[in-house]
């Protein structure tokens, strides 16, 4: 037990209720709209749940009766290849149905589609929907008025609370803990809803936060979130234990926000001069998609030393099968 | 008409500092007496001890018509007005047409006088379709019965142009009403920028948008000796700067509206569309900042900055939900709670909804005195209820105070002398 009450038992493996079981409901709200608001002992135990599912992914089982006659739609309103593709295998893995749904053109991405989809979706009895949305808070409406559990898969600059789920999971699996942990959040803060999401999930798990960027990239007052903001890349690295760079948007240079991309990399992006400022065994994370040259060095985003980019991928995939397992046991509807 | 005495009331008249039991005569529509009984037979009304205003000045609503009459019809917004003690309403241009030509002005007063129960007194657009570029033909305007000028909830945002109207306005005896944000700075926000728009992902306004531009149109003011007018001032900074060009004794006069002094920013939590305002609700602190310069003069009036918006318009993630909240029904209440908590006297709230308005746009109404129009409010200040969009009166239900307890509600209204609410 790491905290009283906090961890969740490690029961085995319970045939029914999958690999670990609990007593209590790990997400009573029934949704995953945000970390905000979550305690180290929800995210404790989903941390615990994903683990064993990597587990059993290396191992090459699946659960597939966990979710047997569940419907979950993956409802997107913006692309994302990876973040779908990662709850479409999740989804599978555990044998629910799995529809995709991209709604993502631009001329149809207007709110009256949101409640509109939300009646067809209730009509359709879904159990689990997942949503990607280019606007805060349109997945916290959605759950207003849907009956499924709703998973936010990113809402505009809001929250991608599995993506910070899962960016915890491969720091715990590479550092132990991540009490006392330095992670240094570098790029785009001001657009990031990854950046968000991990600076509630970090600091909730007790690791000291530090925000790399220049000012017209950070949001306003974000230094009341409880991190220490660093201007300067070799200051901010100094002592890190976790590098977490973000994508940097080409329209964040046309909007005038960075001069150009080639004084951001000088600055801002990651090679491995500005690296070897932080612990020599930090890792480097990322959550994709990349751009190579702007925001980070092909040599380190490659380096199997350092990057752990593609076991961010894999752990996604485990994260969020636990995340659905979770959610599924609240379900009133028998399936 | 048969004269209408209503005894029995608490007579309140800001104006000349009345506050006392009496009866009120109305005689052909007009206030004939506060003390003599009348010459003949007249009906009585008793008022049970009930509080007797004048009927509320509304310096600013927006109606749905023309051009959104499916938000709200001028009959709706009458009804809701009637509702809620306003007998006089000043609409804003920026309606679909918008009020820029001589043939629209006398169509929104005429549509008003159809009501029987509610004066509108139009503004007209500051520019030409609100466009920002050219203004309007002032004096045509005026003489159509245009109360002022204003490109309503845009800014002007060209000091050139800006520039022009307060010198032009002179000429005839107008103001120039400012939506005062600077708009490259507030372009595409739609909360005040700060730790609680920065959690919740939405794209944030700065408090200085407003003080920028309060500030550059009273150096305007001070340079053209025009007089300008910011509407919903809601922030410390540029109520400070209204404070010393008053001092100074420019021509400048300001409103607010009540959410910015009952509500702060939290209103918006958990992406509440019906708190989403223009401007944004603010920190605390600018509320305290707001309700300190009603306390002192600073502010001239309070409006209800009303703007209907149906569920269609708030249903509906929250940067693309329309701004704007109902305000009709809740003005007089949500203003009498800072009376009753202590922080205004209730003859200087009061002041705010009726001669002070009446005295800045010129017009012989907004008190207690033998031979204006009996346009009168009766309310009685104890009565709680509360605020239920849904059961609001008028069509219009996005009110920012869904679910506010208050205290102070109107019993009757009265429009030259006739009852219009109840109906």
């Amino acid at each position: 037990m790491r905290r009283a009450g906090g961890r969740s038992r490690p029961g085995g493996f319970c045939s029914s209720l999958g690999p670990v079981s609990f007593s209590y409901p790990i997400l009573p709200q029934g949704h995953l709209l945000g970390i905000e608001g979550l305690e180290a002992p929800q995210i404790q135990a989903l941390l615990d749940l994903a683990e064993s599912y990597a587990l059993l992914n290396r191992q090459g089982k699946t659960q597939r009766d966990l979710l047997k006659g569940r419907t979950l739609i993956n409802l997107f309103f913006e692309d994302s290849t990876r973040t779908r593709t990662s709850f479409e295998l999740a989804g599978k893995r555990l044998g629910a149905d799995v529809i995709n749904m991209s709604v993502a053109t631009s001329s149809v991405n207007k709110g009256e589609t949101l409640l509109d989809t939300a009646a067809t979706l209730n009509a359709m009895n879904t159990d689990i929907l997942v949503v990607r949305h280019a606007q805060s808070g349109a997945p916290a409406l959605l759950a207003q008025k849907v009956q499924a559990a709703v998973i936010n898969a990113g809402d505009g600059t809001h929250e991608h609370p599995t993506q910070a789920l899962l960016d915890a999971l491969t720091i715990r699996r590479r550092k132990g803990d991540l009490r006392n942990l330095v992670v240094a959040i570098c790029g785009d803060i001001a657009h990031s809803r990854v950046a968000r999401s991990n600076i509630h999930c970090l600091n909730a798990m007790g690791a000291e936060v530090r925000l790399i960027a220049p000012p017209t990239l950070l949001p306003a007052e974000i230094g009341r979130l409880g991190v220490r903001i660093f201007q300067d890349m070799r200051r901010g690295l100094a002592g890190a234990d976790v590098v977490m760079m973000l994508r940097l948007q080409r329209e964040r240079m046309a909007g005038g926000l960075v001069p150009s991309a080639r004084e951001f990399f000088r600055f801002y992006g990651l090679d491995r001069e500005k690296l070897s400022y932080a612990k020599p065994d930090a890792i480097v994370m990322h959550p994709g998609p990349m751009n190579r040259g702007i925001e980070i060095d092909s040599a380190i985003a490659d380096d199997p030393a350092r990057s752990v980019i593609g076991e961010q991928v894999e752990m996604g995939v485990a994260l969020r099968m636990a995340v659905l397992d979770v959610l599924a046991r609240g379900l009133r509807r028998n399936a | 008409m048969r004269p209408l005495l209503i005894e029995n009331a608490r007579l309140l008249d800001p104006a000349s500092g009345l506050d006392a039991p009496g009866a009120l005569l109305i005689e052909e529509g007009r206030i004939a007496s506060l003390s003599g009984a009348p010459a003949g037979e007249a009906e009585r009304f008793d008022a049970g001890g009930a509080c007797l205003a004048p009927g509320l000045i509304d310096l600013r609503a927006a109606l749905g018509e023309p051009g959104h009459e499916h938000r709200e019809t001028i009959a709706s917004a009458a009804a809701a007005a009637a509702a809620g003690g306003i007998t006089t309403l000043c609409a804003l241009p920026d309606s679909e047409p918008p009020i820029d030509d001589p043939a629209l002005v006398q169509f929104l007063a005429r549509k008003g006088e159809a009501t029987g129960s509610l004066t509108i007194l139009p503004y007209a657009a500051a520019t030409k379709g609100l466009k920002g570029a050219e203004i309007t033909e002032y004096g045509l305007l005026r003489e159509a019965g245009a109360i002022a000028f204003t490109d309503g909830s845009r800014a002007i945002a060209s000091a050139r142009c800006m520039r022009l109207a307060l010198s032009y306005a002179r000429a005839f005896g107008t103001f120039i009403v400012q939506h005062p944000e600077e708009p490259t700075l507030a372009a595409g926000g739609v909360a005040t920028e700060g730790e609680l728009a920065t959690r919740m992902g939405l794209p944030g306004i700065p408090l200085a948008a407003e003080a920028i531009m309060v500030a550059r149109d009273i150096a305007l003011a001070r340079l053209t000796g025009g007089h300008v007018h910011f509407s919903r001032l809601s922030t410390a900074a540029a109520l400070e700067l209204v404070r010393r060009a008053k001092a100074e004794g420019l021509a400048v006069t300001a409103d607010t509206a009540p959410p910015y002094f009952d509500l702060n920013e939290t209103a918006i939590g958990e992406y509440r569309t019906y708190a989403k305002l223009s401007p944004p609700l603010r920190p605390e602190e600018e509320r305290r900042a707001v309700l300190a310069a009603l306390a002192d003069g600073t502010i001239d009036c309070v409006v209800s900055d009303h703007r209907p918006c149906d569920a269609d318009d708030k249903r509906l993630p929250f940067v693309q939900a329309e701004p704007g909240g109902a305000g009709l029904a809740t003005l007089l209440a949500v203003t009498l709670a800072q009376v009753h908590n202590g922080s205004l006297p209730l003859l200087h709230a009061l002041a705010l909804l009726t001669c002070r308005p009446a005295a800045l746009l010129g017009l012989d109404a907004g008190r207690l005195a033998p031979g204006l129009p009996a346009d009168l409010v009766l309310f009685d200040l104890e009565r709680a209820w509360q605020v239920k969009a849904g059961q609001l009166p008028g069509k219009a239900q996005n009110s920012p105070f869904d679910g506010r307890a208050l205290e102070g509600r109107v019993i009757a209204t009265f429009k030259r002398g006739r009852r219009v609410f109840p109906p």
